[in-house]
């Protein structure tokens, strides 16, 4: 049992907060519902923080760490399948990487768009192809899930086929989406939390009210839960344990995707207050993988067969 | 980061488990089922404790100066785990290995060393916690059973209740107010259960048989001697000795042990079909896990020695959802395991809602997690 971070760790996440440090912010008149910057994507990608995962001593709880760090920034990077998946498939494919299971035609996916690598997995099968004008579509609302999404529209008839098996491919997945999310509600409730502690209604701080304070405190203890099962399954890889990371993650973020908005109140419907950024992108996530559904059941097959 | 037991652990875990394969009677479970309080678990934890002793099992983490191995605290959660999920055959002395044999050692006279330690040691002392009373639950510090220094004596009068294991305890480790100071007028009194004035009603329980009581003491006289720690020193006192304790027992372990035996129960009858049964499991293999992570960052800072802080309460608070989620499913899809009095499960549902209230409430955990790691700003009192 070694629960703390290796001192290249602190080192890389240390590394990677002063590179994100411009981006950490936003000014409220910049906030679109789905936030962007090519920059920060750049710097991540040539700063080689996406990459981690293939080097000695780090792995992929090292990408998962630097996944989770990300995407607790208000901008959409596209950062876990780059870090977890793709060193199983082939370090250089090019970003974004879009996973999709084999059904996927006619859903919209988050990063989808032409020149966008698209990893479709399913019937035992990892393949990939470069998507063109023939596979996206623009959705009807591209940015309601806080990522830029466009639908994908067919998949072509050759794609190439990887060695990798389908259920590593789906394990790092899980673990990849489990760390995003664990980001996101980790910012999520700083977010709502420095709010509520300014806010002052009745001649004091709302936060001071106990019907917030436990329902706080409860999503504390579901969000420090997401970052542990998260790091558990990233450290041992196994199929059970990444299931029910992202089971979890997802759990947590049904819990408390809503409650946020609502301690928020009237703020909590306009988009001058960051926090969308984060709750409807974990909305996003909550879909993935066949939901909470899906991965329950994943995990059940993998823990009692 | 690495979840991995080391080898040592390993090893320890497997010699455990060994030892209670070899010590557990065949009736064990007619035993186990009535509940670690029961008659029937402290008589026989008297043996057991007195096996593992001899074994060098019982106090592996206590530092070698007190017996003990010195082994670090993975050791203690490893040795807590095995015995809930075999039904705590220590009965109420975990407790002592826990944390009273380290408190009488750090604070106790020599006198009280001397007298106190030996049946600990030797894993045949049944102790009891004077701490809850009527209108003192989770506002402690409030506490009025009284005690006065009269003549080389001190004198108590008042009223504990939600004692654990008082009706066959020993010793009371008793909190007393000696002056009016909130909390620095509180006392330990260390009382011999059989004093005279001394009155231990079992209070009908759900949770099981022995655990919890009300206890009376009308003019219950003890020598100075008595006194363990200062006067007024109560408060520091438990708050040291207490600290490794939020966490309470490995319950994790105990629910997703439960949650197993429920899922073998189901494939034996050949319920476990469907989906909605398997989602409801995994969901509570979530909170299980999640419990046990967020608990074992903990236990990590004690073999590190670094501060326990605030982080316990929301570890502690994740493993009364754990509880719920197992005790809960257990009830929609095994009901009839219960009904059946299969020992582990009954155990664990009587004993699930025992997270959340024992020990500390849920709520206090979450006032703490509310106030000192999300640094909400305080309620006015």
């Amino acid at each position: 049992m070694e629960l703390a971070l290796s001192e290249d760790q602190t080192q890389i996440l240390d590394a990677l907060d002063g590179l994100a440090k411009p981006f950490a912010t936003v000014p409220i008149h910049d906030i679109s519902f789905a936030l962007t910057s090519h920059d920060l994507d750049s710097q991540l990608a040539e700063s080689g923080f996406l990459d981690v995962a293939a080097m000695d001593e780090l792995g992929s709880e090292t990408a998962a760490m630097v996944v989770e760090r990300i995407a607790r920034l208000p901008f959409a990077v596209e950062a876990a399948a780059s870090a977890l998946v793709r060193p199983l498939l082939d370090p250089e494919l090019p970003r974004p990487l879009c996973l999709v299971e084999a059904n996927a035609v006619g859903r919209a996916v988050r990063f989808l768009r032409p020149g966008a690598t698209v990893i479709v997995v399913g019937n035992g099968e990892v393949r990939s192809f470069t998507a063109s004008d023939d596979h996206v579509a623009k959705a009807h609302d591209e940015s309601i899930f806080a990522y830029p999404m466009a639908v994908l529209k067919a998949l072509p008839q050759d794609m190439r086929r990887h060695d990798a098996s389908a259920d590593a491919v789906l394990t790092q997945w899980r673990i990849g989406l489990a760390a995003e999310a664990s980001g996101l509600l980790a910012a999520a409730l700083a977010a709502t939390v420095t709010y509520v502690s300014e806010r002052k209604q009745f001649g004091r701080p709302i936060a001071s009210f106990q019907a917030m304070r436990h329902r706080l405190a409860e999503a504390q203890v579901v969000t420090n839960g997401a970052y542990w099962m998260t790091m558990k399954a990233a450290v041992s890889g196994d199929a059970g344990d990444a299931a029910l990371a992202a089971l979890h993650a997802q759990e947590s973020a049904r819990r408390v995707a809503y409650d946020y908005h609502q301690f928020l109140g009237a703020m909590g419907m306009t988009l001058e207050h960051p926090l969308h950024l984060w709750t409807y992108r974990l909305k996003a996530l909550i879909s993935e993988l066949g939901g909470r559904g899906g991965n329950a059941l994943a995990a059940a097959e993998a823990i009692w067969g | 980061m690495d979840f991995e037991w080391t080898p040592e652990h390993r090893a320890f875990r497997d010699k455990l488990r060994a030892f209670l394969k070899a010590e557990l009677p065949d009736n064990w479970e007619s035993i186990a089922h009535h509940g670690p309080g029961s008659a029937e678990i402290t008589a026989f934890s008297r043996q057991f404790c007195a096996r593992l002793a001899e074994a060098g099992m019982l106090f592996p983490h206590w530092p070698v100066s007190m017996g003990g191995q010195g082994l670090d605290a993975w050791f203690q959660t490893i040795l807590a785990e095995e015995m809930w999920a075999a039904g705590e055959p220590r009965g109420a002395q975990y407790m002592n290995v826990n944390w009273i044999g380290p408190t009488v050692m750090k604070y106790g006279t020599d006198q009280q060393k001397k007298e106190l330690l030996p049946p600990i040691i030797a894993g045949n002392a049944i102790w009891c916690q004077g701490f809850s009373e009527p209108n003192s639950g989770s506002d402690l510090a409030s506490l009025r059973t009284r005690a006065v220094l009269d003549d080389g004596e001190y004198v108590i009068n008042g009223q504990k209740i939600w004692t654990s294991y008082a009706g066959l305890a020993d010793q009371c480790f008793l909190l007393t107010r000696t002056s009016d100071d909130r909390k620095r007028g509180i006392t330990i009194l260390i009382v011999p259960m059989d004093t005279p004035g001394i009155t231990v009603r079992q209070i009908p329980s759900i949770i099981g048989e022995g655990d919890i009581h009300e206890v009376f003491f009308d003019d219950v006289c003890v020598p100075e001697s008595a006194r363990f720690g200062d006067e007024g020193q109560a408060w520091e006192i438990i708050s040291y000795s207490l600290r490794n304790e939020r966490l309470g027992i490995p319950r994790y372990h105990l629910a997703r042990a439960a949650l197993d035996r429920a899922v073998s129960l189901l494939k034996a009858s050949g319920s476990w079909t469907g989906d909605a049964v398997k989602i409801e499991a995994a969901r509570a293999a979530a909170m299980c896990e999640t419990a046990r992570n967020a608990c074992y960052a903990i236990v990590e800072r004690r073999v590190k020695e670094l501060p326990i802080g605030p982080e316990a309460s929301s570890a502690r608070y994740n493993v009364v959802m754990a509880e719920r989620a197992v005790s809960e499913f257990v009830v929609e899809y095994v009901p009839q395991a219960l009904i059946d009095a299969e020992p582990y499960l009954k155990m664990h549902h009587q004993r699930g809602i025992v997270a959340g209230i024992a020990s500390g409430a849920a709520e206090i955990q979450l006032n703490i997690i509310a106030t000192e790691l999300l640094e909400l700003p305080r309620e006015p009192r």
